[in-house]
């Protein structure tokens, strides 16, 4: 059965592939004006992260050995365990890998005061290394900000970015005559009507498990106008942090099922598949098992929705990945060759159409061929598509990433079980505050 | 051995010197035991994070290990936890063996089904689990809803978390304290047994003044095995909950792993695997002093 799925897939993925390269041999894919075979024999070493991402990456890759001569050595590694490998092995100083993968809203601080990667903006700028429509202007902005260190230079390529939006389910939806949420009161009011704690069906599912959850809190938090942590400060106690975090326990505990405060994006997913879930908030890369008839049970009846208009601004929380050259390869440029193929329109239109990512790039994200070609329903290309206009970093761009996401974590979890909202966000700033000024400051 | 007999003018023939034959086994030694613990030793004394410069700060590192309440809470769970997956692997495996030293027909084969637990690799165990305790799609659930039990938060929730983590590494290493258990019942003197029917000792009583003193001995040895493991234990943890709701289940081993290769704190986490080290032993010695004990008390009553 699976094998069939990824068959049509392969095949509609294929002939969108060709759709984007315009019709077989009338137009190349990638432009003759770049000396692809100019580093041919040489072997890359890639280290990326299992997903679907770089699976996407891997099934494709033989056309880029074919394209460049280059022989490419690509790992991939599940999440964690690939980014303990990166930054031991690039704070070694002798990285085995030319190419690294990276989370930006996880890994872009470190990998920029650690000095790690290679500035690419030469090569970016240099016609007989790089296509003429791989310009910076293509990037969503989100991205470039992720890519450009502090001083401006560019230190990786925006890969592929994810979305925060909200799946509904319609069903649900037309059942309570409730419209999709507009604003954040409308939000809390359309998972309490919702709920039905005696039939099992519940308005709202997020992350509630420590770490995974601050992306829902700082989601919201958006929704005030407010960064986590603004010129180096933080602004977690803030009345407007407080607020964000009470309406995460009013959501959480009035509107979720039992047992949230250990679930991850994955036990929200399955609850969702199941039916009895108004609404979920993610990451919009989630989407193709709900689609899935050997999955879901909620095929069709998928509402992708943009993230509704908060008290103070409308907005969509960003995360994203980039790929980049390492600072100590000896293969720059044809490092630098693999990260622009990755890019490309081609694998980007790849990505998209088999709903495995949203490339950064513009261009993709706005052809007619490409979009014609995508598998999931139009609403969520409509739902990436307006939320790449008011996307916002959801994460601080700072080192100790994973210890705010844990400490902050701690407090909403926290607040499932009965914590107060100022009280544990205090707790938390008061232990994170040290972290952070420390980090800053070596 | 040349050199020596070249060196002395006449042969050593009382005192050979075997030095070289002992050398790779202690270069292993000095490799892989030796060199990781001075290491480990030298980087706790250091304020190191991974992507920035190394400074040497002697004994911060533990002053901050003192004052970190996290890592006290972490302690507090790890003991509570070893308590209860040493306790009731022994309760229940000792009931087991009893069961299965009694002649029964299929006994061979049900024996090789209740072993079958500790055969699986536990990190496939703790993902299959982790299904069966899910608030609404888990098959327990179902099932204590079939008996009118309320739905149960199992490890999702704070305060049944490690219970519910135990209940796991109980149904996985029953079966070694059962195994242990069972050749200490096999090896029983038939004698005791029948002059105590003689004197008209029902079943518990042969039980309890027979059967237990005993099997005491493999109680006990079960009992250190199972301590060094659970405390140790880390894979069921990682994979069902990783610490979490908040921090409910956060051992040390948990808290040291995010440490080190999550916040790449590497002096810190360095300090806290010198200080798990320390109670690691200090717990080994006082379960051996423990068995010591007994044996000895045992031996003088008798």
């Amino acid at each position: 059965m699976t094998s069939r799925t990824i068959t049509r897939r392969d095949f509609l993925a294929g002939a969108a592939g060709l759709g984007a390269a315009g019709v077989i041999g009338a137009r190349p894919a990638f432009s003759a004006e770049v000396d692809w075979k100019k580093f041919s024999g040489q072997t890359l070493e890639v280290n990326l992260v299992k997903s679907p991402r770089s699976d996407t990456i891997l099934k494709y890759l033989s056309e880029f050995e074919e394209m460049t001569g280059i022989k490419v050595n690509a790992e991939a590694t599940p999440e964690q365990q690939q980014r303990q490998k990166t930054v031991i092995e690039l704070s070694s100083g002798k990285p085995s890998f030319d190419v690294v993968h990276l989370s930006y809203h996880v890994q872009k601080r470190q990998f920029e005061k650690g000095g790690w990667l290679a500035d690419i903006g030469g090569f970016l700028k240099d016609p007989s290394l790089t296509e003429a429509a791989n310009t910076e202007g293509d990037f969503a902005d989100a991205g470039l900000a992720y890519a450009k260190n502090a001083d401006g230079t560019l230190h990786s390529l925006p890969f592929s970015v994810d979305y925060w939006i909200i799946y509904w389910n319609k069903d649900l939806f037309q059942a309570k005559g409730l419209d999709y949420p507009a604003t954040f009161d409308d939000l809390v009011k359309a998972a309490e009507a919702l709920t039905d704690k005696d039939a099992g069906t519940f308005g709202f599912v997020a992350r509630g498990l420590k770490n995974a959850n601050v992306p829902v809190w700082t989601s919201l938090l958006l929704g005030f106008d407010k960064y986590t942590v603004e010129n180096g400060t933080l602004q977690t106690e803030t009345p407007e942090a407080v607020e964000a975090a009470a309406l995460y326990k009013r959501l959480m505990t009035t509107s979720a099922p039992p047992g949230v405060a250990g679930f991850n994006w994955a036990e929200s997913q399955s609850a969702f598949l199941q039916g009895k879930i108004g609404m979920w908030l993610d990451g919009v890369g989630f989407a193709p098992p709900l689609e899935d008839p050997n999955k879901s049970r909620v095929v069709g009846k998928v509402g992708y929705g943009i993230m509704p208009k908060g008290p103070k601004a409308h907005a969509s929380g960003t995360f994203g990945d980039g790929i980049g050259v390492t600072a100590a390869s000896e293969k720059k440029e044809a490092a630098y060759l693999f990260c622009q193929w990755a890019v490309s329109p081609v694998m980007g239109a790849r990505l998209l159409q088999a709903g495995a990512g949203v490339p950064f790039r513009k261009s993709v994200l706005g052809d007619e061929k490409v979009r014609s070609g995508v598998t999931m329903p139009g609403q969520w290309v409509d739902a990436v598509a307006g939320s790449g206009d008011i996307s916002r970093l959801a994460l601080p761009v700072i080192v100790p990433v994973t210890e705010f996401r844990d400490t902050f974590g701690v407090a909403l979890t926290n607040l499932i079980s009965g914590g107060d909202p100022a009280a544990e966000l205090k707790k938390a700033t008061e232990a994170f505050k040290p972290v952070l000024e420390k980090s800053e400051k070596a | 051995m040349a050199a020596t007999v070249q060196a002395g003018r006449r042969p050593l023939r009382l005192a050979p010197n075997y030095w070289l034959f002992v050398l790779p086994a202690l270069i292993v030694v000095l490799a892989v035991i030796v060199f990781p613990w001075a290491f480990t030793i030298w980087m706790s004394g250091n304020e190191w994070t991974l992507g920035s410069p190394r400074s040497f700060v002697g004994f911060a590192n533990y002053l901050r290990l003192w004052a970190d309440p996290r890592f006290w809470e972490s302690l507090g769970h790890t003991l509570w936890y070893t308590l209860l997956s040493v306790v009731m692997p022994l309760i229940l495996g000792t009931l087991a063996a009893l069961i299965f030293d009694a002649r029964f027909p299929w006994r061979g084969f049900l024996r090789g089904i209740f072993v079958m637990p500790m055969m699986a690799t536990p990190v496939a165990i703790a993902l299959v689990w982790t299904m069966m305790f899910h608030p609404q799609l888990g098959v327990l659930n179902y099932l204590l809803s079939l008996v009118g039990i309320p739905a149960q938060e199992w490890i999702f929730n704070p305060s049944t978390v490690i219970p519910s983590l135990v209940a796991v590494e109980t149904w996985q290493w029953t079966p070694l304290v059962m195994l242990i258990v069972l050749g200490g019942l096999a090896s029983l003197p038939r004698d005791p047994y029948e002059s105590a029917e003689i004197d008209g000792a029902n079943g518990w009583q042969k039980f309890y003044h027979l059967t237990l003193p005993m099997i005491a001995p493999f109680i006990m040895v079960a009992a250190i095995i199972r301590s060094i493991d659970a405390l140790k234990s880390f894979d069921i943890i990682y994979a069902m909950t990783q610490g979490g709701p908040g921090t409910a289940s956060e051992t040390i081993n948990i808290y040291l792993y995010n440490t080190a290769f999550a916040y790449y704190d590497i002096g810190y986490s360095s300090a806290m695997a010198i200080i798990f080290f320390v109670i690691i032993v200090a717990l080994s010695l006082i379960l051996l002093m423990l068995r010591q004990r007994l044996q000895w008390s045992e031996a003088e009553g008798k």
